[in-house]
């Protein structure tokens, strides 16, 4: 027992020098860069919903075929090589937006082509995507039971 | 033969001469500073006419072996043994790689120290007599070893400075008893080190414990000084586990300051590649060995060097399910003659 204890503290002495030791990117700058990047996406969703709208859409179509065309967009960033590049810079800004989701979807399918459709594509294509679907889904489920019943209850 | 020194070295007394090596990388090795060494530098999409990263690392060995080969005059038929590894899972690089040399094999795993492992092995045939000429040769390739151990390529992610680039490359030696004008004189086989570090994404803080470990290893063995090599060459500890190991030999009273240099730090700029910390894989250490560091000893420029190429032990499972990742260093002695 003392002896793990021991270990234990040798362990977090050297986690705490090497951090000391290590540098990392600027967190302002980080901030900036996400803020800019992440902005300029939902800029161009306003600007298409905007657009969507001025062609008679109502809200909700044309919410869709924003989000659709944000996807399809980022696909083809992926395919072309353009959005890890963009990435690199944006960090938390290209990441949260639909995008981002896009992205972690398309590059797995580009990377596991080869494998083939099946165990390729098939089994691979939600690699990183996969946690947020799941997840996802379970919470929504989740909160939806609470509403049904708050529903019923006539509390909501 | 050869006699065993200390606790984990080997001095050979027959002679284990380097006939030969040849290096392969990929386009941005060859933009960087070492570029003009490097005997060929593939085109910019970095597969070598091949249709996959796996298949274009197997090409990189084929064809880092075969330039050794030339290089040391050795043919297919004269080639005794050959010892190959690399980063992937079951080392399908090495397999598939030197495959078509139709030749006995040995493939090796040892992470990104798998150079200074073949060198080792492939001394010990020689000295013990086991073959005339053998060969050794690693690889490691950017695209691949991300698939295999961090994300798919078009994936938009922002990777922290401490990161180190894996090189796309291939370096091969031939070794054997014909003389030539360097040679192996010893080895230091590495313990493998765990300081309990965690971060994957800080692969020179894991593997400095290591390399300082076969550092004072070796001196210890040999009864030497640091003064005693003209160079001390780690493989892929980059900008964050050079400093490290610093830090660690000072603790223990050795500073190798002056003669220390390592691969992943030289074949990268960082100012304009975008590198972060340096290179690594087993390509880095083995190329930079074969197209920089062997020729300098040939021509006597350096008379006595210790090649210590460092592997992160780790795989993505034993990082998703919370192990350490512990490091290796194994060393060779390499000298003018």
């Amino acid at each position: 027992m003392e002896q793990s204890r021991k270990e234990q503290e040798k362990i977090k002495k050297y986690e705490d020098y090497v951090k000391r030791k290590t540098p990392v990117h600027s967190l302002a700058k980080n901030m900036w860069w996400a803020f800019l990047s992440g902005g300029l996406i939902c800029t161009l969703g306003q600007g298409i919903l905007n657009f969507c709208r001025g062609l008679g859409l109502d809200k909700e179509t044309a919410g869709s075929w924003t989000s659709v065309s944000l996807i399809l967009l980022s696909v083809l960033l992926t395919g072309l090589n353009v959005y890890p590049k963009l990435a690199r810079r944006g960090g938390a800004g290209t990441l949260v937006p639909i995008t981002g989701f896009a992205n972690s979807v398309a590059a797995p399918a580009i990377e596991y082509q080869k494998e083939g459709q099946v165990f390729g594509i098939g089994c691979k294509i939600f690699t990183i995507a996969g946690p947020v679907i799941l997840y996802g889904i379970l919470i929504s489920s989740f909160l939806g039971l609470i509403y049904y019943f708050l529903h019923m209850w006539g509390l909501a | 033969m050869g006699r065993t020194v200390g606790e984990q070295s080997i001095q050979f007394d027959s002679s284990v001469y380097l006939l030969g090596g040849g290096s392969v990388v990929g386009k941005l090795e060859g933009e960087g500073p070492l570029g003009k060494y490097f005997d060929r530098v593939g085109e910019k999409d970095g597969l070598f006419g091949c249709s996959s990263w796996e298949e274009a690392e197997s090409a990189l060995q084929k064809e880092a072996l075969s330039i050794a080969m030339e290089k040391a005059g050795v043919s297919r038929e004269e080639l005794r043994l050959i010892y190959a590894g690399d980063l992937l899972a079951q080392t399908i690089a090495s397999s598939f790689g030197v495959m078509g040399f139709h030749r006995p094999v040995y493939g090796l795993y040892g992470a990104c120290a798998t150079m200074g492992e073949a060198l080792s092995l492939a001394s010990m045939a020689v000295a013990g007599g086991y073959g005339d000429y053998v060969g050794a040769v690693t690889s490691s390739h950017f695209c691949s070893a991300e698939k295999e151990f961090r994300y798919p390529l078009g994936y938009g992610s922002q990777r922290p400075l401490s990161a180190t680039w894996t090189v796309t490359g291939s370096g091969a030696c031939v070794l054997g008893t014909r003389r030539s004008r360097a040679r192996i004189t010893g080895i230091t086989t590495g313990k493998i080190v765990d300081y309990g570090l965690k971060d994957s994404f800080n692969m020179g803080a894991c593997m400095a414990p290591a390399a300082a470990s076969t550092i004072e290893a070796n001196l210890r063995d040999f009864g030497r000084r640091p003064e005693d090599y003209d160079r001390i060459i780690t493989g892929d500890l980059g900008e964050v586990g050079q400093k490290i190991l610093f830090d660690l030999l000072a603790e223990r009273g050795i500073s190798i300051e002056k003669q220390h240099m390592d691969c992943g730090i030289e074949i990268f700029d960082k100012e304009t590649q975008d590198t972060h910390a340096g290179g690594s894989g087993c390509g880095c250490s083995a190329a930079t060995f074969a197209a920089y560091i062997l020729p300098k000893i040939e021509k006597g420029q350096w008379k006595r060097i210790l090649f210590i190429p460092t592997g992160a032990l780790l795989s993505k499972v034993s990082y998703n399910e919370g192990k350490s990742v512990p490091g290796i260093a194994q060393a060779v002695v390499a000298e003018h003659c």
